[in-house]
């Protein structure tokens, strides 16, 4: 089983710690994980700002970066959605406009590949139990493209729910949107803002100590709201959380 | 474009002012998610609400595929029982035929049903430039009405006012319309209805002409369908000599069968009824029975040039059933009237746009008005897949609005450097030596401010990923 | 010229280019269900009576022999005066009252509808998974206003008048005649999109289903 590692854009850059944990906590469950250096962003700032056309080099670049690899593996279900869901729909748009099949096929070979990690985890592997340890109160907020798009349901809480020592607290409104959205936070600052802050504050009335997300985009825009206004509670990625263990404290 | 609408701000300026408003806030944060869960267990309660909301939208799209088709039909039906049909093209032909219609009675007021088609073509306003005065029977109508406000949802345009707010209203202003509110009134829900009933009863018992609008157009036997609660409805289309209909053209379905689906999609989806209190229907007109003169208006004003965009044109499956409104964190926070429109939130935000085109700022600027989140795509009834049109507008706009140019050189550059690896690493290694001068807050204009100003911008990582791995594991890289 | 007609049609065409030959397309996939309940007709009777009572409408349970002491007995209590009543109304059922009766001969106006206490009518059909009683005007039940003006309705419903679903009342009704579907009384969400019971229709329902 040839494995890549799809760290994305946002982890590369801003958040190098989570892609460290997938690399862990694979190697932890017997998968070698490769990383084609020819990576870099799957396009969904692009695409949803309205580039579409801006977007299509990208969609070429991921296909042939993962080429020949049976699973791509993302620690982000909204680069995972960005795959799954749009890379199709661009390629039809392509082929619709009479410029040929090179991206719809390319779109095709990969969103068939694509899986973000905690599906990767529970339906390729079948684990649930990656014998993690995380002595926290911890409460889970579950991104909408993973929500909604990807329908990870219950996944990331089952996975949760096996780490030792860890006490997981339920999020009130958990399903709604905490306001990131890409461009959204940056040409909506004040509804963002708002959400944001409607979500933290549901965060700290669990009393937990650590708000965790599977998509570093939506805690970069939480860990910021958090840092903000002092609050003792820090949002830290499901896959640090699931590659911690007694002796390798990773979040 | 209805007048009241001119000159809105674009959404981010309006939501500036209503985020900030936190009496509205709670208003709607309390009456959206009353309904949010109501709905659920609505649509809870039947197993296969997937094979009706499938069933919906291919009615739907298959009605839309042939609207020309069944327009006719359906115009033909209404003749065939005895009503007139006209044609608008946009809102001043649909008003200019209404008024004539009510001057040829030689009235000077109507009672309305509630229309969300009448509320788009600004037809009050256009009535009252005629000197006709139109009276709002709907509950949340007549308070907008009275409270001389705009309409801030689908289903209950006042849903930005509280009971309190709702009981000052009627006590100030339902004199100067006609019966007063009673002494002492008070904020009891049960005690707004009451005052409304009364105020609105010698309304209805003098009225001549009344205008509806309709959920449903009947293409096979041409009959209309209206579907309400308070029974404002049926006064209007049982007790004036004549009616007058405003229907958007996408509001027609080919079968009588086919209501078995809509009936049953509609009120769970909306006030999450089984079934609500009441639904009327009517074919032309019956003798001796309901209005005696019945005129349908086919509207298109802006519809047909929707209905040329692809991906676009799934927007006139709407029903106007409002849970992509009631589910929405952006409409929840920002409030109906960011929206600049009697259609807000999702719907509105891919709706708007495609009707009145991108005129103004106001309209560029409501495809953005969503994080695209995909709770509005997962409730709506007909399947709508609101994400997908609203991105596909922002392409629209991204192409056609002047002021961005800035940003399309900005991706543009974005996707050459992530097309060059190379350049990215650099790029990141640059940002990473650098990190310890990066503020967590910037003062400078532009999206990192909007950024910093209430959420601190992250800490840069010693290296990047892609650094690590070629350290620590490039063995096992190809 | 041309008219507001042959534009509106004409984009329409012009709008509908792409999809090929712009002729017939397919049929919708009718995959849901017939209704969602199963059950005989004494269990229908039951929901109906749960989902009437659930939005507020009075519902009681008789035969068609107790039915006129029942109807007595309700006018009564209402302290009805005045009751219109709908040409074809089965003169058995009102064989025990003793109000004042109106009987509308069509020339009935809301004017003096509204100084009515109550309605009484039968219905054309009855659907029990949404508690919806249905009215089309005809014997028994009358023109559109006489349920619409006065306060009060009583409604009786014969168990033979009583389907389960949305799709199996819609074919028994005809679409050439105007429809009243009332699935409880006058409400509204209006208010901080919570229910409320009474707005302009008759503010009491009540519902006497005969077993």
């Amino acid at each position: 089983m040839r494995v890549a590692l799809f760290v994305t854009c946002v982890n590369d850059a801003l958040y190098p710690g989570t892609g460290r944990a997938v690399v862990t906590l694979l190697d932890r469950l017997g998968v070698e994980v490769d990383f084609p250096a020819a990576q870099t962003c799957c396009g969904q700032p692009q695409y949803n700002t309205g580039y579409r056309r801006e977007t299509e080099p990208l969609v070429l670049r991921s296909a042939r970066a993962f080429e020949g690899y049976d699973y791509v593996v993302t620690p982000s279900g909204s680069c995972a959605a960005m795959v799954r869901d749009n890379y199709p729909r661009i390629g039809a748009k392509a082929l619709a406009q009479g410029r040929g099949s090179e991206l719809a096929d390319a779109a095709a070979s990969l969103a068939a590949r694509t899986f973000e990690l905690t599906e990767f985890l529970v339906d390729v592997l079948g684990v649930t139990d990656v014998g993690a340890y995380f002595p926290h109160t911890v409460t889970y907020h579950p991104s909408c493209h993973g929500l909604r798009m990807l329908g990870l349901g219950e996944r990331p809480r089952r996975l949760l729910e096996a780490v030792k020592g860890l006490e997981l607290r339920e999020l009130p409104g958990a399903e709604e949107c905490c306001g990131f959205g890409g461009t959204f936070a940056v040409k909506n600052p004040d509804v963002s803002a708002a959400m944001g802050a409607d979500k933290v504050r549901n965060a700290l009335s669990t009393g937990a100590g650590v708000l965790c997300g599977a998509d570093n985009s939506c805690l970069l825009h939480l860990d910021g709201t958090l840092r903000r206004q002092g609050a003792a509670m820090r949002a830290v990625h499901l896959a640090e959380i699931l590659a911690s263990t007694e002796t390798e404290v990773l979040a | 474009m209805s007048g009241a609408y001119l000159g809105m701000p674009a959404f981010p300026e309006a939501a500036k002012t209503s985020t900030k408003n936190e009496q509205l806030r709670a208003n709607l944060t309390h009456a959206t998610h009353t309904i949010r869960d109501k709905r659920a267990a609505a649509v809870g309660e039947l197993d296969d609400w997937a094979q009706l909301r499938q069933a919906g939208k291919e009615i739907k799209d298959n009605t839309l595929a042939r609207l020309d088709h069944y327009l006719l039909q359906a115009e033909a039906a209404v003749q065939a029982a005895g009503g007139t049909v006209h044609w608008a093209t946009d809102a001043a032909e649909a008003n200019r035929i209404v008024a004539d219609l009510v001057h040829a009675k030689g009235e000077s007021e109507v009672v309305k049903v509630k229309s969300m088609a009448t509320q788009e073509i600004g037809l009050n306003e256009a009535l009252a430039a005629e000197g006709i005065t139109a009276y709002e029977t709907d509950l949340a109508e007549l308070i907008v009405q009275l409270g001389d406000d705009l309409p801030s949802h689908i289903l209950v345009p006042a849903i930005h006012k509280n009971r309190g707010e709702i009981r000052d209203i009627f006590a100030e202003a339902m004199g100067r319309w006609g019966r007063p509110a009673p002494d002492g009134l008070t904020d009891r829900p049960a005690d707004l209805a009451e005052a409304a009933r009364l105020h609105l009863r010698e309304k209805f018992l003098r009225a001549k002409v009344a205008v509806s609008g309709a959920n449903f157009l009947i293409a096979e036997t041409g009959t209309l369908v209206v579907v309400e609660s308070e029974g404002n409805g049926r006064m209007c289309l049982t007790l004036p000599e004549t009616l007058i209909s405003v229907v958007g053209i996408e509001k027609v379905i080919p079968t009588w069968r086919d209501l078995e689906v809509f009936l049953q999609l509609l009120p769970r989806s909306s006030t999450a009824e089984r079934m609500n209190p009441y639904t009327s229907t009517w074919t032309g007109t019956t003798d001796r029975d309901g209005p005696q003169e019945f005129h349908l208006v086919l509207l298109d004003n802006g519809r047909t040039a929707t209905l040329a965009d692809e991906v676009g044109r799934q927007a006139l499956r709407c029903i106007r059933c409002s849970a992509c409104l009631n589910v929405c964190p952006v409409y929840e926070r920002a409030g109906g009237h960011a929206y600049g429109s009697p259609y807000p939130g999702p719907i509105g935000a891919i709706l708007t746009p495609q009707l009145r085109g991108l005129q103004s700022e106001l309209e560029a600027s409501l495809p953005y008005a969503s994080t695209l989140c995909g709770a509005c795509y997962e409730v709506c009834p007909v399947a709508i897949d609101i994400p997908e049109v609203l991105v596909h507008l922002r392409e629209q706009v991204a192409e056609q609005v002047e002021g961005h140019r800035v940003e399309r050189a900005a991706m543009k550059a974005a996707t050459w450097l992530l097309d060059h690896p190379a350049a990215l690493t650099a790029a990141e290694r640059a940002a990473t030596r650098t990190r310890a001068l990066h503020p967590k807050r910037l003062p400078l204009p532009g999206p990192a401010k909007a950024w910093s100003d209430t959420r601190d911008l992250p800490a840069l990582p010693a290296e990047p990923f892609r650094d690590w791995w070629k350290k620590n594991r490039k063995d096992g890289s190809r | 010229m041309t008219t507001a007609r042959d534009t509106v049609l004409a984009r329409i065409r012009a709008a509908l280019t792409d999809i090929p030959g712009h002729a017939e397309t397919g049929t919708p996939a009718r995959g849901y269900l017939a209704a969602h309940v199963p059950g005989g007709p004494a269990a229908l009777l039951d929901l109906l009576a749960e989902n009437l009572a659930d939005y507020r409408a009075h519902v009681h349970r008789t035969t068609a022999g107790a039915l006129p002491a029942m109807l007595a007995r309700l006018l009564a209590d209402r302290g009805t005066r005045v009751l219109v009543t709908p040409p074809g109304l089965p003169p058995d059922w009102l064989a025990l009252a003793t109000v004042e009766r109106l009987p509308d001969d069509g020339s009935l106006t809301a004017h003096t509808l509204e100084s009515v206490d109550s309605v009484i009518t039968g219905c054309a059909l009855a659907i029990a998974e949404t508690g919806t009683i249905v009215l089309d005007t005809g014997p028994g039940q009358g023109r559109r206003l006489l349920t619409l003006v006065p306060d009060h309705h009583i409604c009786v419903v014969r168990a033979d008048q009583v389907l389960a679903s949305v799709p199996q009342a819609l074919p028994l009704l005809d679409p050439g005649r105007p429809q009243t579907w009332i699935s409880g009384p006058s409400a509204t969400s209006d208010i901080e999109l919570d229910r409320v019971e009474g707005v302009h229709g008759p503010r009491t329902l009540e519902v006497c289903i005969l077993d």
